[in-house]
């Protein structure tokens, strides 16, 4: 029902409140669906949730580090080193477990 | 049961984003290897106590949290609630997101372009830790609120104040890198 104003619709102010909501997709489907309304109708909205959106994949694209090959092979050596206590220290009662 | 045997399969593809988390969180990298190591350890250690086929990334990143809350984060005199001044809302929006909003920028780039990967993460490690934590959680590693509050040990409310409160200081820092390069157009 286009242009009519009832309990069900929000407003610019309501959506852009919810923009975080919204994108993180923690709404309620019956929210969801009338921002969802809302950006069908407004641009102006859909230009800000559109840059949030972007803001978001600038974060998640661009935090990325390389493992330094060091690291990797410290913590296989101490995880060996690990087990090797580990398997020392049961000695004879390993096999009375299994 | 989990079994030790497979630790290092089942976990080896985590290291990459453990180890960015924690260098996000230390803003050191020697500390943040110790810190991965650390956490490998004692996921190995515990790794019996894991269901199998229940979220291993999330339970990985739990022992990666606590371990940096107890070891390395700095004990600071006030709650962390207070440590971040209030951001307006849509505040990277407001000063440089409409089509005039960068200078020299063309039409057809996109407009956070023009930052570097550094700038994101300096932007990043300004937050104060939980807020840093939060976002971190949220937006480089896609966590859901719930995992978060899991992750950190707070209620989905916490959760929501510091990602909502996180993000915008998040932007207005990011706002700050565009000023210092000259970037934001005059109000």
């Amino acid at each position: 029902m286009k242009g009519e104003k009832d309990d069900t619709s929000v407003d610019c102010r309501e959506a852009l409140h919810r923009v975080y909501h919204f994108l993180d997709g923690e709404l309620t489907p019956e929210r969801r669906d009338q921002i969802a309304h809302h950006l069908d109708e407004c641009s102006p909205c859909v230009e800000v949730f559109g840059f949030e959106t972007e803001i978001r994949k600038l974060v998640a694209d661009r935090c990325r580090d390389q493992v330094p090959d060091e690291l990797r092979t410290r913590i296989a050596a101490a995880i060996d080193h690990e087990h090797q206590e580990a398997t020392r220290t049961r000695g004879a009662a390993e096999g009375a477990e299994h | 049961m989990a079994d030790q045997a497979t630790f290092a399969d089942d976990t080896t593809e985590f290291m990459g984003s453990l180890y960015s988390a924690a260098l996000r969180m230390t803003r050191n990298p020697s500390d943040a290897q110790d810190l991965v190591q650390e956490t490998y350890l004692k996921a190995y250690r515990g790794y019996g106590g894991f269901e199998a086929g229940t979220n291993l990334k999330a339970w990985l990143y739990r022992i990666l949290t606590n371990t940096f809350i107890n070891t390395y984060r700095s004990r600071k005199r006030h709650p962390e609630e207070t440590e971040l001044d209030d951001v307006e809302e849509l505040y990277l929006f407001r000063r440089m997101g409409g089509r005039d909003g960068i200078i020299g920028r063309s039409a057809e780039e996109e407009a956070l372009e023009w930052i570097t990967d550094d700038e994101v993460k300096g932007a990043l490690e300004s937050l104060p830790e939980y807020f840093r934590m939060t976002v971190l959680l949220a937006d480089v590693e896609g966590f859901s609120y719930k995992e978060i509050a899991d992750i950190m040990d707070v209620p989905i409310g916490t959760v929501m104040s510091r990602l909502h409160r996180g993000r915008r200081a998040l932007e207005k820092a990011l706002h700050d890198f565009g000023v210092a390069r000259g970037l934001v157009a005059a109000q």
